[in-house]
Formats: structure tokens, sequence, C-alpha cells
């Protein structure tokens, strides 16, 4: 059973906000399709009392919950593309 | 080769402090040696010439002023441009990322400045780190230093070619699931994967951020470890940086190979490992052996599954991690009415083919009805995979393997086929699932190609890793072999 149709990659191209070509949709369709065929062998490992492990750290870090003093407005500005009145600026959504 | 930039970042270190070499004659070599040979790496994205200059005299300036020479003084450092420093570029290899320049600067970078090296530039990488050949960068093809037609691996490529050429003795990668070792191996230079969270990420732009982690490259043992020493070490401002305590890893290099036991999982290695390198691998071992190891059956059952578990888990959370792209903060912006359209344009625009698949893949695999399926269920085959190489250092204290199945590939022979792209990875996306350190060095030439052989260790012992590599290198002259260039 087919996993991933160009319908597939459109529904998953909205959730990552990337606006794709035609040519991209039927490429990645094809290429998205053999690499969850091939992943497909997990499917058979039996897990069933495996608890999923989501990093590697040796334990969780916590620290006192302080104020410290972060990057200054003005500098965090600097790299937008777009900023007024100490604001990053977007298009218009209203 | 015959100059400057053919010493090692410790005999530079050793001669600076003696004050018979300056820190500005060593910069000048290597930017000379990077002004004539370049052109036919294209190992850079940034050559940081005046400021590595700079830095240099400011250093002689001090030394001779009588300050003690720091741990690496005058050693030239090219880093991947997936490092911050501050006020320069870092473009991550994206085109998303064209101009931007970071107010602040990645702690390995702080370290490594604070002990005397020089940043000689920023070199290239597949974009966001996501690639085995450095061909995905948006930027340029970087060539191996062995052989132009060929690709130097990645996707720390533009790193494992600049020391490889001879353009610096140490640089800097990162290792999301074989980054460092498979470029270090592909261009016959050394690389360590550090252990998880041995080497602070602040600064480090972020790809999969439960399996990266920062580490060097290097042409000699000796060097590997004097990076490593100034790179390792806790960090407040990387909440996954561990408070492990920070091994002496120069007292290693003479303790020779006695008494270690390797392990082997033949069983893994029996298929799709080609028949050169198969063969340069069987001759490490031997070697090895020779210096006083012992060889032991290694058993690791679901290593099979580690590439399908990767792809699925890296995907993921890349998917996330690259949500910050979307042309407000930083970086590029189409300009297009409407917030969606603006994100959506922005992104295609900005991200290439193999970054898009992988946040396309990453957002399935994450998304509802799928999740379990593919997200969770990668997750706790990463939990198998971790519990073999628990139960192996059971009964062996480092396990080897080669580091890629084979040499170097020709520039686009995969680039259509990103499945066996990432098939190529199967030896070394285990580490960084488990968290484990693992070390490439060089171990031969296949077809005038070099290959690397793995050493994989347990979680914060880089100093087995470095002791039996040190003893390797003792026994061969395979670290020696340069590239024709």
């Amino acid at each position: 059973m087919p996993r991933a149709t160009a319908s597939t990659v459109d529904h998953v191209a909205r959730l990552a906000h990337l606006s794709l070509t035609d040519d991209e949709r039927l490429l990645f369709a094809r290429q998205l399709e053999e690499v969850l065929a091939y992943a497909e062998a997990i499917q058979k490992l039996d897990t069933a009392d495996v608890p999923p492990m989501s990093h590697a750290a040796a334990k969780d870090a916590f620290r006192e919950d302080v104020v410290q003093e972060g990057l200054p407005r003005e500098r965090a500005l600097e790299a937008a593309p777009d900023a007024q009145d100490g604001l990053f600026r977007v298009p218009r959504i209203l | 080769m015959g100059g400057l930039y053919e010493l090692s970042a410790s005999e530079i270190r050793k001669r600076v402090a003696a004050r018979d070499l300056s820190a500005e004659e060593v910069t000048r070599a290597h930017l000379d040696r990077i002004a004539e040979v370049e052109p036919r790496v294209d190992a850079f994205l940034t050559v940081l010439g005046e400021r590595a200059l700079e830095k240099a005299q400011k250093l002689d300036r001090g030394l001779k002023a009588g300050a003690q020479a720091p741990a690496l003084a005058g050693v030239p450092v090219a880093v991947k441009d997936v490092l911050d420093l501050e006020g320069l570029p870092t473009t991550c290899g994206s085109r998303i990322l064209e101009g931007y320049r970071p107010p602040f600067t990645a702690t390995a970078l702080l370290r490594l400045e604070a002990q005397g090296a020089i940043l000689v530039g920023k070199t290239n990488m597949d974009e966001f780190a996501m690639g085995s050949s450095t061909e995905n960068s948006g930027y340029k093809k970087t060539r191996n230093p062995w052989d132009s037609s060929r690709v130097p691996g990645g996707s720390s490529g533009g790193s494992a070619a600049a020391v490889a050429a001879g353009l610096a003795p140490l640089a800097l990668g990162s290792d999301t699931g074989g980054s460092i070792r498979q470029p270090a191996a592909l261009c016959g230079v050394y690389g360590l994967k550090p252990t998880y969270g041995r080497v602070s990420r602040y600064g480090l732009v972020a790809f999969a951020s439960s399996l990266d982690q920062i580490g060097p490259f290097a042409r000699t043992v000796e060097d590997l470890a004097l990076a490593a020493t100034v790179l390792f070490g806790h960090d407040p401002k990387d909440a996954t940086s561990a408070q492990a305590p920070v091994p002496d890893l120069m007292k290693e290099l003479p303790r020779g190979a006695a008494g270690l036991r390797i392990g082997v999982p033949w069983d893994f290695l029996r298929e799709g490992v080609t028949e050169g390198t198969l063969a340069a691998f069987r001759a490490a071992l031997q070697a090895l052996q020779g210096a006083g190891a012992r060889l032991v059956d290694a058993s690791l059952p679901h290593l099979p599954h580690a590439i399908a578990t990767y792809y699925i888990v890296a995907t993921a959370e890349a998917s996330s991690n690259l949500a910050r792209y979307d042309g407000v903060r930083y970086g590029r912006r189409e300009r297009k009415p409407g917030l969606r359209a603006m994100y959506g344009e922005t992104r295609d625009h900005g991200f290439g083919p193999e970054v898009k698949r992988r946040i396309l893949l990453g957002t399935f695999v994450l998304s509802s009805g799928y999740y379990d399926a593919y997200y969770l269920r990668a997750q706790k085959v990463r939990t198998l995979i971790a519990r073999d190489f628990e139960a192996a250092f059971g009964s062996c204290d480092v396990i080897a393997t080669p580091t890629t199945p084979g040499p170097a590939f020709r520039i686009g022979e995969k680039a259509d086929d990103p499945l066996q792209m990432y098939l190529a990875d199967i030896f070394t996306v285990p580490a960084n699932l488990a968290g484990i350190p693992g070390l490439s060095m060089p171990c031969g030439l296949v077809g005038g190609l070099p290959v690397g052989l793995q050493l994989l260790g347990r979680a914060f012992d880089e100093a087995t890793l470095v002791r039996l590599a040190a003893a390797f290198e003792a026994a061969t002259d395979h670290h020696r072999a340069r590239p024709p260039l």
C-alpha cells in the first residue's frame, strides 16, 4: 500500500509551510515512498515492552530560575529581514 | 608537501611556544597554501584571512611580552560553517541563511580561541549538515583532495578536505549520523565524534538535537587528542552538556593496546562492505592484534535497523528545528502578500531539495495517524540499539568496524538516489543513536583512495579510543599517506 502519494506530500508540505512546485511534489512523493518502504522493516520488531528513547543525555539539567541578561533587543533585530519600532515586521494577517 | 603547512598542531604549538616560529608565519603559510590549493578543492565558504592574521599578531605580541603559550598557540583551525562566529557570515551551507551574521560565538570556538588557535575559515558542508557528500551545499561542491572527481564525504566535507589538503592541521565538524567520521575516512584523516554531551553545542546550528555533536579532525592522533581536550567540558549555556569529568587524553597516547578487547560485529559486516575496504579492515585488525589487543566477536542484533531508525528520528527532529527559518527573524525572506505565502515561498526558495525531502519526511512521521507507527516505533528501536551496545561492552572495551562500506564515490554518483546515499551511513549512525563516542582513522588506500577504521567506545570513554588509535598509529604508516595535490 502506498504511503506517500502526491496528496500526502501536499498535506505534509502545508503542515511544514513549504510551497512546492508540481515537479517537486511528484519527485518527493516517489522518494518518500521509497524511504518509507525501506523503513517498513522496523514495524516487524517486537517493541511491546520497550520504552522510547528520546535522547542520550546522562540526565535532565535543572537550574535555578534566575533572571539573566539576554541578547539586547537591537542585536536580536539586526538580522531581521524587516523590523520596525523594536519589533519584527511580518505581512498583514488581518 | 614541503612547508609549514605540513606541520602537526602539536609541532606548531611547540615551536610557537619556543618562539622558534611566530603564529603569524604559520598563519601566512596556511593562507598561502589555501590560495594555492583551494581552487582545486573548494573546501571553504569563507576564508578569514585578515582576522586570522590579526589574531596571530596579537598572540605573537603576547608571547613576546612573556605570556605563557596556551595549548593551541598559533594552530590554524578550519571551522565547519555550522558554528556561529559573531559578526561573520554563518550559512550552514544554505541559501536561506545567506548574509546572516550571528550576534554570538559558539562556545567551541571561544574555547579554541582562548587557547590561541587561529581560525582560518568557515568550511563548506551539506546544507544544514544533511548529506554524506557535501554535494547538498547551496554554494559549491568540495572535491576530494585524493581525486577531484570524487566527493570528500559529508556533511563536514569541507573540514575533512581542508585537513587532508594541508589547509589547516585541525578542523571542527559536527556529526549527527557520521558527518565527522565518514568524511574523515574518505579524505584519509582522523575524525572524532565525542560522546553526546561532551562538547557544548551553544552556537551550533541545530539539525537533530538528540544526535548532534561537535568534534575535531586532525592528521595525527596526538592532534586529535589535543583538540578534544580543549573542546571537552561542561557549559552552562548548553543544557545537554554533561558534567562528566574530562580525562587527560594526552596521557592515553603512549599506553599501548595490550589488554584491550576489541569487539567485531562480523554478522553485521558480512554484507555491503566492498572487497577492498573489508581487506583493509581485516589488515587493521591484525595490526591491532599485533599491538597486543585481543579480538572478540560482538553481537549487535538490532544494527540492521539503525538506518531506518535514524532517518525517522533525525528527520523528525530536523522538521521541528528547521521550522525557525520562516523569513521573520533572520535569513532570507521572499516578499509575498500574506503570511502563509511568505513562509511557503521563503522556505521553498531558501531550502535545497535534500532539506525539503527531510522536512517532509520528518513532518510525515510526526503527523497525526503516523506518529505511533513511525516516530514512536523508531524511538523504541533506538532503545534496542542502545541496549545492544551496552550488552556488547560487557565483553569488550572497543567495537571496531569499517567507517564506511567503501571509499569516496564520484561526484553525482548517488545524488539522484537519496535512499542509496542514506544506506552508506550504516556503520556511523548507530553511535549517534546510542550517544557513544566514535573515532575514524586512516587504515589504508583502496585503489588510491583512503578508507577508515572506526572505533566505538563506551559513553564518556574517549580515552580508550585515543589509546587504541595511538597504538594503531604507532604500528602502521597509514596516517602518513598524503593526497597527490
